[in-house]
């Protein structure tokens, strides 16, 4: 009933790839059973820096899963018909994303067995308690969704009619999803860096640009190892939503500098000067922070020119520097910087250690095994239809 | 039946397997002798009767948790009247019990049971070192059991 | 069961006066703890550690030597980084150590914020923990303003030199920090670094009866508090 079982069949390069996958998963899993017995003292989290690598996953992902909504809104909204091929290849994106959203808040969380009394004990003025609750309805519509429109594919009939409702839901789920989000961040009085009004919008611009970008890279693979491709017209669009989202991402993180620079009020310029030159000697994510600007600027020009986007070689180029400088901007950057410095202005660094990279890497490679199954299912049942 | 050797060969194996706890056990020479719990010397009755706290001593506990934890009240009347402060360590353990390792774990231990309890409270001041707690030398499979608490 | 409209309204009636009256009689004997540290006596021994030793041992908490999983209840902090709006370059008391806590605000962004109700604010005014509860999430500390929290990143027993058997300690993976001492309060003792200081620096009582101790502190000398503007009210007064 499931369509599982498609899944199973494949070439020696398919059970090649789930056998890496297999491995890293592997890895991930024996350095997360370390840190279940010893503690997330592994991590290189500290006293003043008590959110890292996990929650900076968690954060970047949401984005992604929010994205489905981009290529959901023009199909099923304003029948943009290129989109058609697509819809369920950006939805397993989202089921995909969001199982890795859930992973990353369950490798952070110090006791992890006791994660249900977020359900048993709802409250509703926490705004996790809201995350936890969007993110699993969200997991349910786009499971449910892709699922019911792959269905119907198969049997070459319209879909039932009782999914468009359910369809529409999703899109300003979607946008909620990652504007709860932006709220556990942008509502503490305690860190600066966060408490801003644009926090939510750009956490959706970069959102709407990481994730089709993401999706673009995605059918650039798919073209390469698994024969099928999306439609130029598709992919063009896809770009065109990219770049608007990328300009205006860049665009809000403009906006943050100059409301610190101009007023010089030391809260608001300390986290932004560690991250981008240092405080107090110390700089660690300095380098990360240009580099990240540097891909967005080389991305804009590969997008803008309207000659560079249209070529099938640069646009994959361009959405893989977007990926990169968003993963590390909203990610690494946003995230740990904010406890930057600490509440008693002292400066601690972080690093992620090596068993905290490999249980990440695992979680990442979960997301993937999930995602790879799922688009086999999907191809197959477009295989078997052609 | 050209593999009736392998057929049987497997049937009488997999047999063997199956039975394991039973014969493994009787050669072992393991009796199947019960928990011996140390029984207080100095009290002859619990804060409730003893078959409710033989079934029900975790929920009595859990009550008491919530209670002096969350509501900030710590009087107990038993059921004969009598008051006792809601304390696990001072109440059951100091006044009638003793350490956890004569009386809790005998029958935890039978049980295969591990309440997590122990990884905050600690045991009767009798045994004066920070008793219970995480034991450092685990084996993978050991962790994942563990991985509960 | 048939019930008249008179008697319905009376029923009605008597319920509305009986909540109010409930919540109006609670406003007028309501507690509110507070604590004021009077900063000159804490200074005449700048090196003294009293109180954060006593706090130490009576609560167990441990002794981690790596900075990065420190676990700390109450403090010393340097002037200038506690009160970073009040003190500035030419004031001689920049470098001048000032003891830090849990300010117990009365409105707590980290109860605000956790998910689980494992912190909560006590109608005494105490923001409490429920180490059972907590699922280690963290966003309480990411939440509090005044860095007053502390992770177990790992088991802290190892790090518990000597243990104060009428006390537990925690286990890893929950947060905490100092709670007002509710299991002295409620025996009718003052917290134990209250007890402990020689110069009687730390005044504790109920910041809602206008007769106590730190109420004619508080009217008789000026004082602070950290990060007003944050909107937090916090219950800690500091004596300058």
């Amino acid at each position: 009933m499931l369509m599982l079982e498609k899944a199973l069949t494949g070439s020696r390069r398919y059970w090649l790839w789930i056998l890496c996958l297999a491995a890293v998963i592997a890895t991930g899993f024996a350095c997360y059973l370390h840190q279940l017995h010893y503690g997330l003292a592994i991590t290189g989290m500290s006293r003043d820096v008590t959110w890292g690598l996990y929650i900076a996953q968690f954060t970047f992902l949401v984005g992604v899963a929010a994205s489905a909504v981009m290529v959901v809104l023009p199909y099923y909204l304003h029948n943009f018909k290129a989109f058609g091929r697509i819809t369920v290849l950006g939805e397993f994106l989202a089921v995909s994303a969001v199982a890795m959203c859930m992973l990353f808040i369950f490798v952070d969380m110090g006791q992890p067995a006791r994660v249900l009394n977020v359900l048993l004990y709802p409250t509703p003025h926490s705004m996790m308690f809201w995350d936890m609750v969007s993110l699993g309805g969200y997991l349910l519509l786009n499971s449910v969704i892709a699922y019911i429109t792959l269905r119907a594919e198969r049997e070459g009939v319209a879909p039932p009619k009782w999914i468009k409702p359910i369809i529409v839901l999703s899109i300003p789920w979607a946008v909620s999803i990652h504007t709860v989000t932006a709220f556990l961040y942008s509502g503490l009085p305690g860190r600066p860096l966060w408490l801003t009004a644009i926090l939510a919008p750009r956490f959706l611009a970069s959102a709407f640009a990481s994730g089709p970008a993401l999706l673009i890279l995605l059918c650039t693979a798919l073209s390469k190892f698994a024969k099928w491709s999306a439609s130029r017209e598709a992919l063009d669009k896809l770009g065109v939503i990219v770049t608007y989202a990328m300009v205006i991402n860049v665009f809000f993180v403009l906006m943050e500098l100059f409301t610190a620079f101009y007023s010089h009020i030391p809260e608001h310029t300390e986290p932004l000067r560690y991250m981008f030159v240092g405080l107090e000697g110390h700089s660690r994510l300095a380098p990360w922070m240009w580099v990240s600007m540097c891909l967005a600027a080389a991305s804009l020009v590969l997008l803008l020119v309207p000659r560079y986007r249209h070529n099938q070689k640069l646009l994959p180029v361009a959405c893989g520097l977007v990926f990169f400088s968003l993963w590390i901007d909203k990610g690494i950057g946003l995230i740990v910087a904010a406890f930057v410095p600490s509440p008693l202005g002292v400066v601690t660094e972080y690093a992620p250690t090596l068993p905290e990279a490999l249980i990440s890497l695992g979680v990442w490679a979960v997301g993937l095994l999930i995602l790879t199954v799922l688009y086999r299912i999907a191809l197959s049942v477009r295989e078997a239809l052609a | 039946m050209r593999d009736r050797g392998i057929i049987y060969g497997g049937l009488l194996l997999f047999l063997g397997f199956a039975t394991l706890p039973v014969w493994h056990n009787l050669t072992a020479g393991v009796t199947a002798k019960g928990p011996n719990p140390r029984l207080p010397v100095n009290a002859k009755q619990c804060v409730a009767p003893v078959e409710f706290m033989r079934t029900s001593h975790m929920s009595l506990l859990l009550d008491w948790r919530e209670n002096v934890v969350r509501r900030g009240g710590r009087d107990f009347t038993a059921f004969n009247g009598k008051h006792y402060p809601m304390s696990l360590t001072s109440t059951c353990l100091e006044q009638c019990h003793g350490a956890k390792a004569d009386f809790c774990d005998r029958c935890h231990n039978y049980a295969a049971v591990s309440p997590p309890c122990w990884n905050c409270h600690l045991d009767s001041p009798r045994d004066s070192k920070v008793a219970g707690g995480a034991d450092h030398r685990l084996t993978w499979s050991a962790a994942l059991l563990r991985s509960a608490r | 069961m048939k019930i008249t409209r008179h008697a319905f309204l009376r029923m009605g009636g008597v319920s509305f006066l009986a909540v109010t009256g409930r919540k109006l009689l609670d406003a007028i004997t309501r507690t509110r703890w507070g604590m004021a540290i009077d900063t000159a006596k804490c200074l005449k021994e700048p090196n003294c550690t009293k109180c954060i030793e006593a706090c130490n041992h009576a609560h167990n908490v441990p002794e981690i030597p790596d900075r990065r999983h420190e676990i700390r209840w109450i403090w010393k902090a340097p002037f200038e980084n506690v009160f970073a709006s009040e003190v500035d370059q030419y004031s001689p008391l920049r470098a001048a150590p000032a003891m830090v806590l849990c300010n117990h605000c009365d409105d707590p962004p980290c109860v605000r914020v956790c998910p689980t109700q494992a912190t909560w604010k006590r109608e005494d005014g105490i923001v409490d923990m429920d180490w059972h509860r907590c699922i280690g999430c963290r966003y309480c500390v990411a939440a509090c303003p005044y860095g007053s929290r502390s992770f177990n990143w790992m088991d802290p027993r190892p790090y518990i030199h000597n243990p104060n058997p009428a006390f537990p300690t925690r286990t890893k993976g929950v947060v905490e920090k100092c709670t007002f001492c509710p299991e002295r309060l409620v025996a009718g003792r003052p917290p134990v670094c209250v007890e402990a200081c020689p110069e009687k620096a730390i005044v504790f009582g109920n910041l809602a009866d206008p007769h106590s101790e730190i109420r004619e502190l508080l009217r008789t000398r000026r004082h602070i508090r950290r990060k007003p503007e944050l909107g937090t009210n916090p219950s800690v007064f500091y004596i300058v």
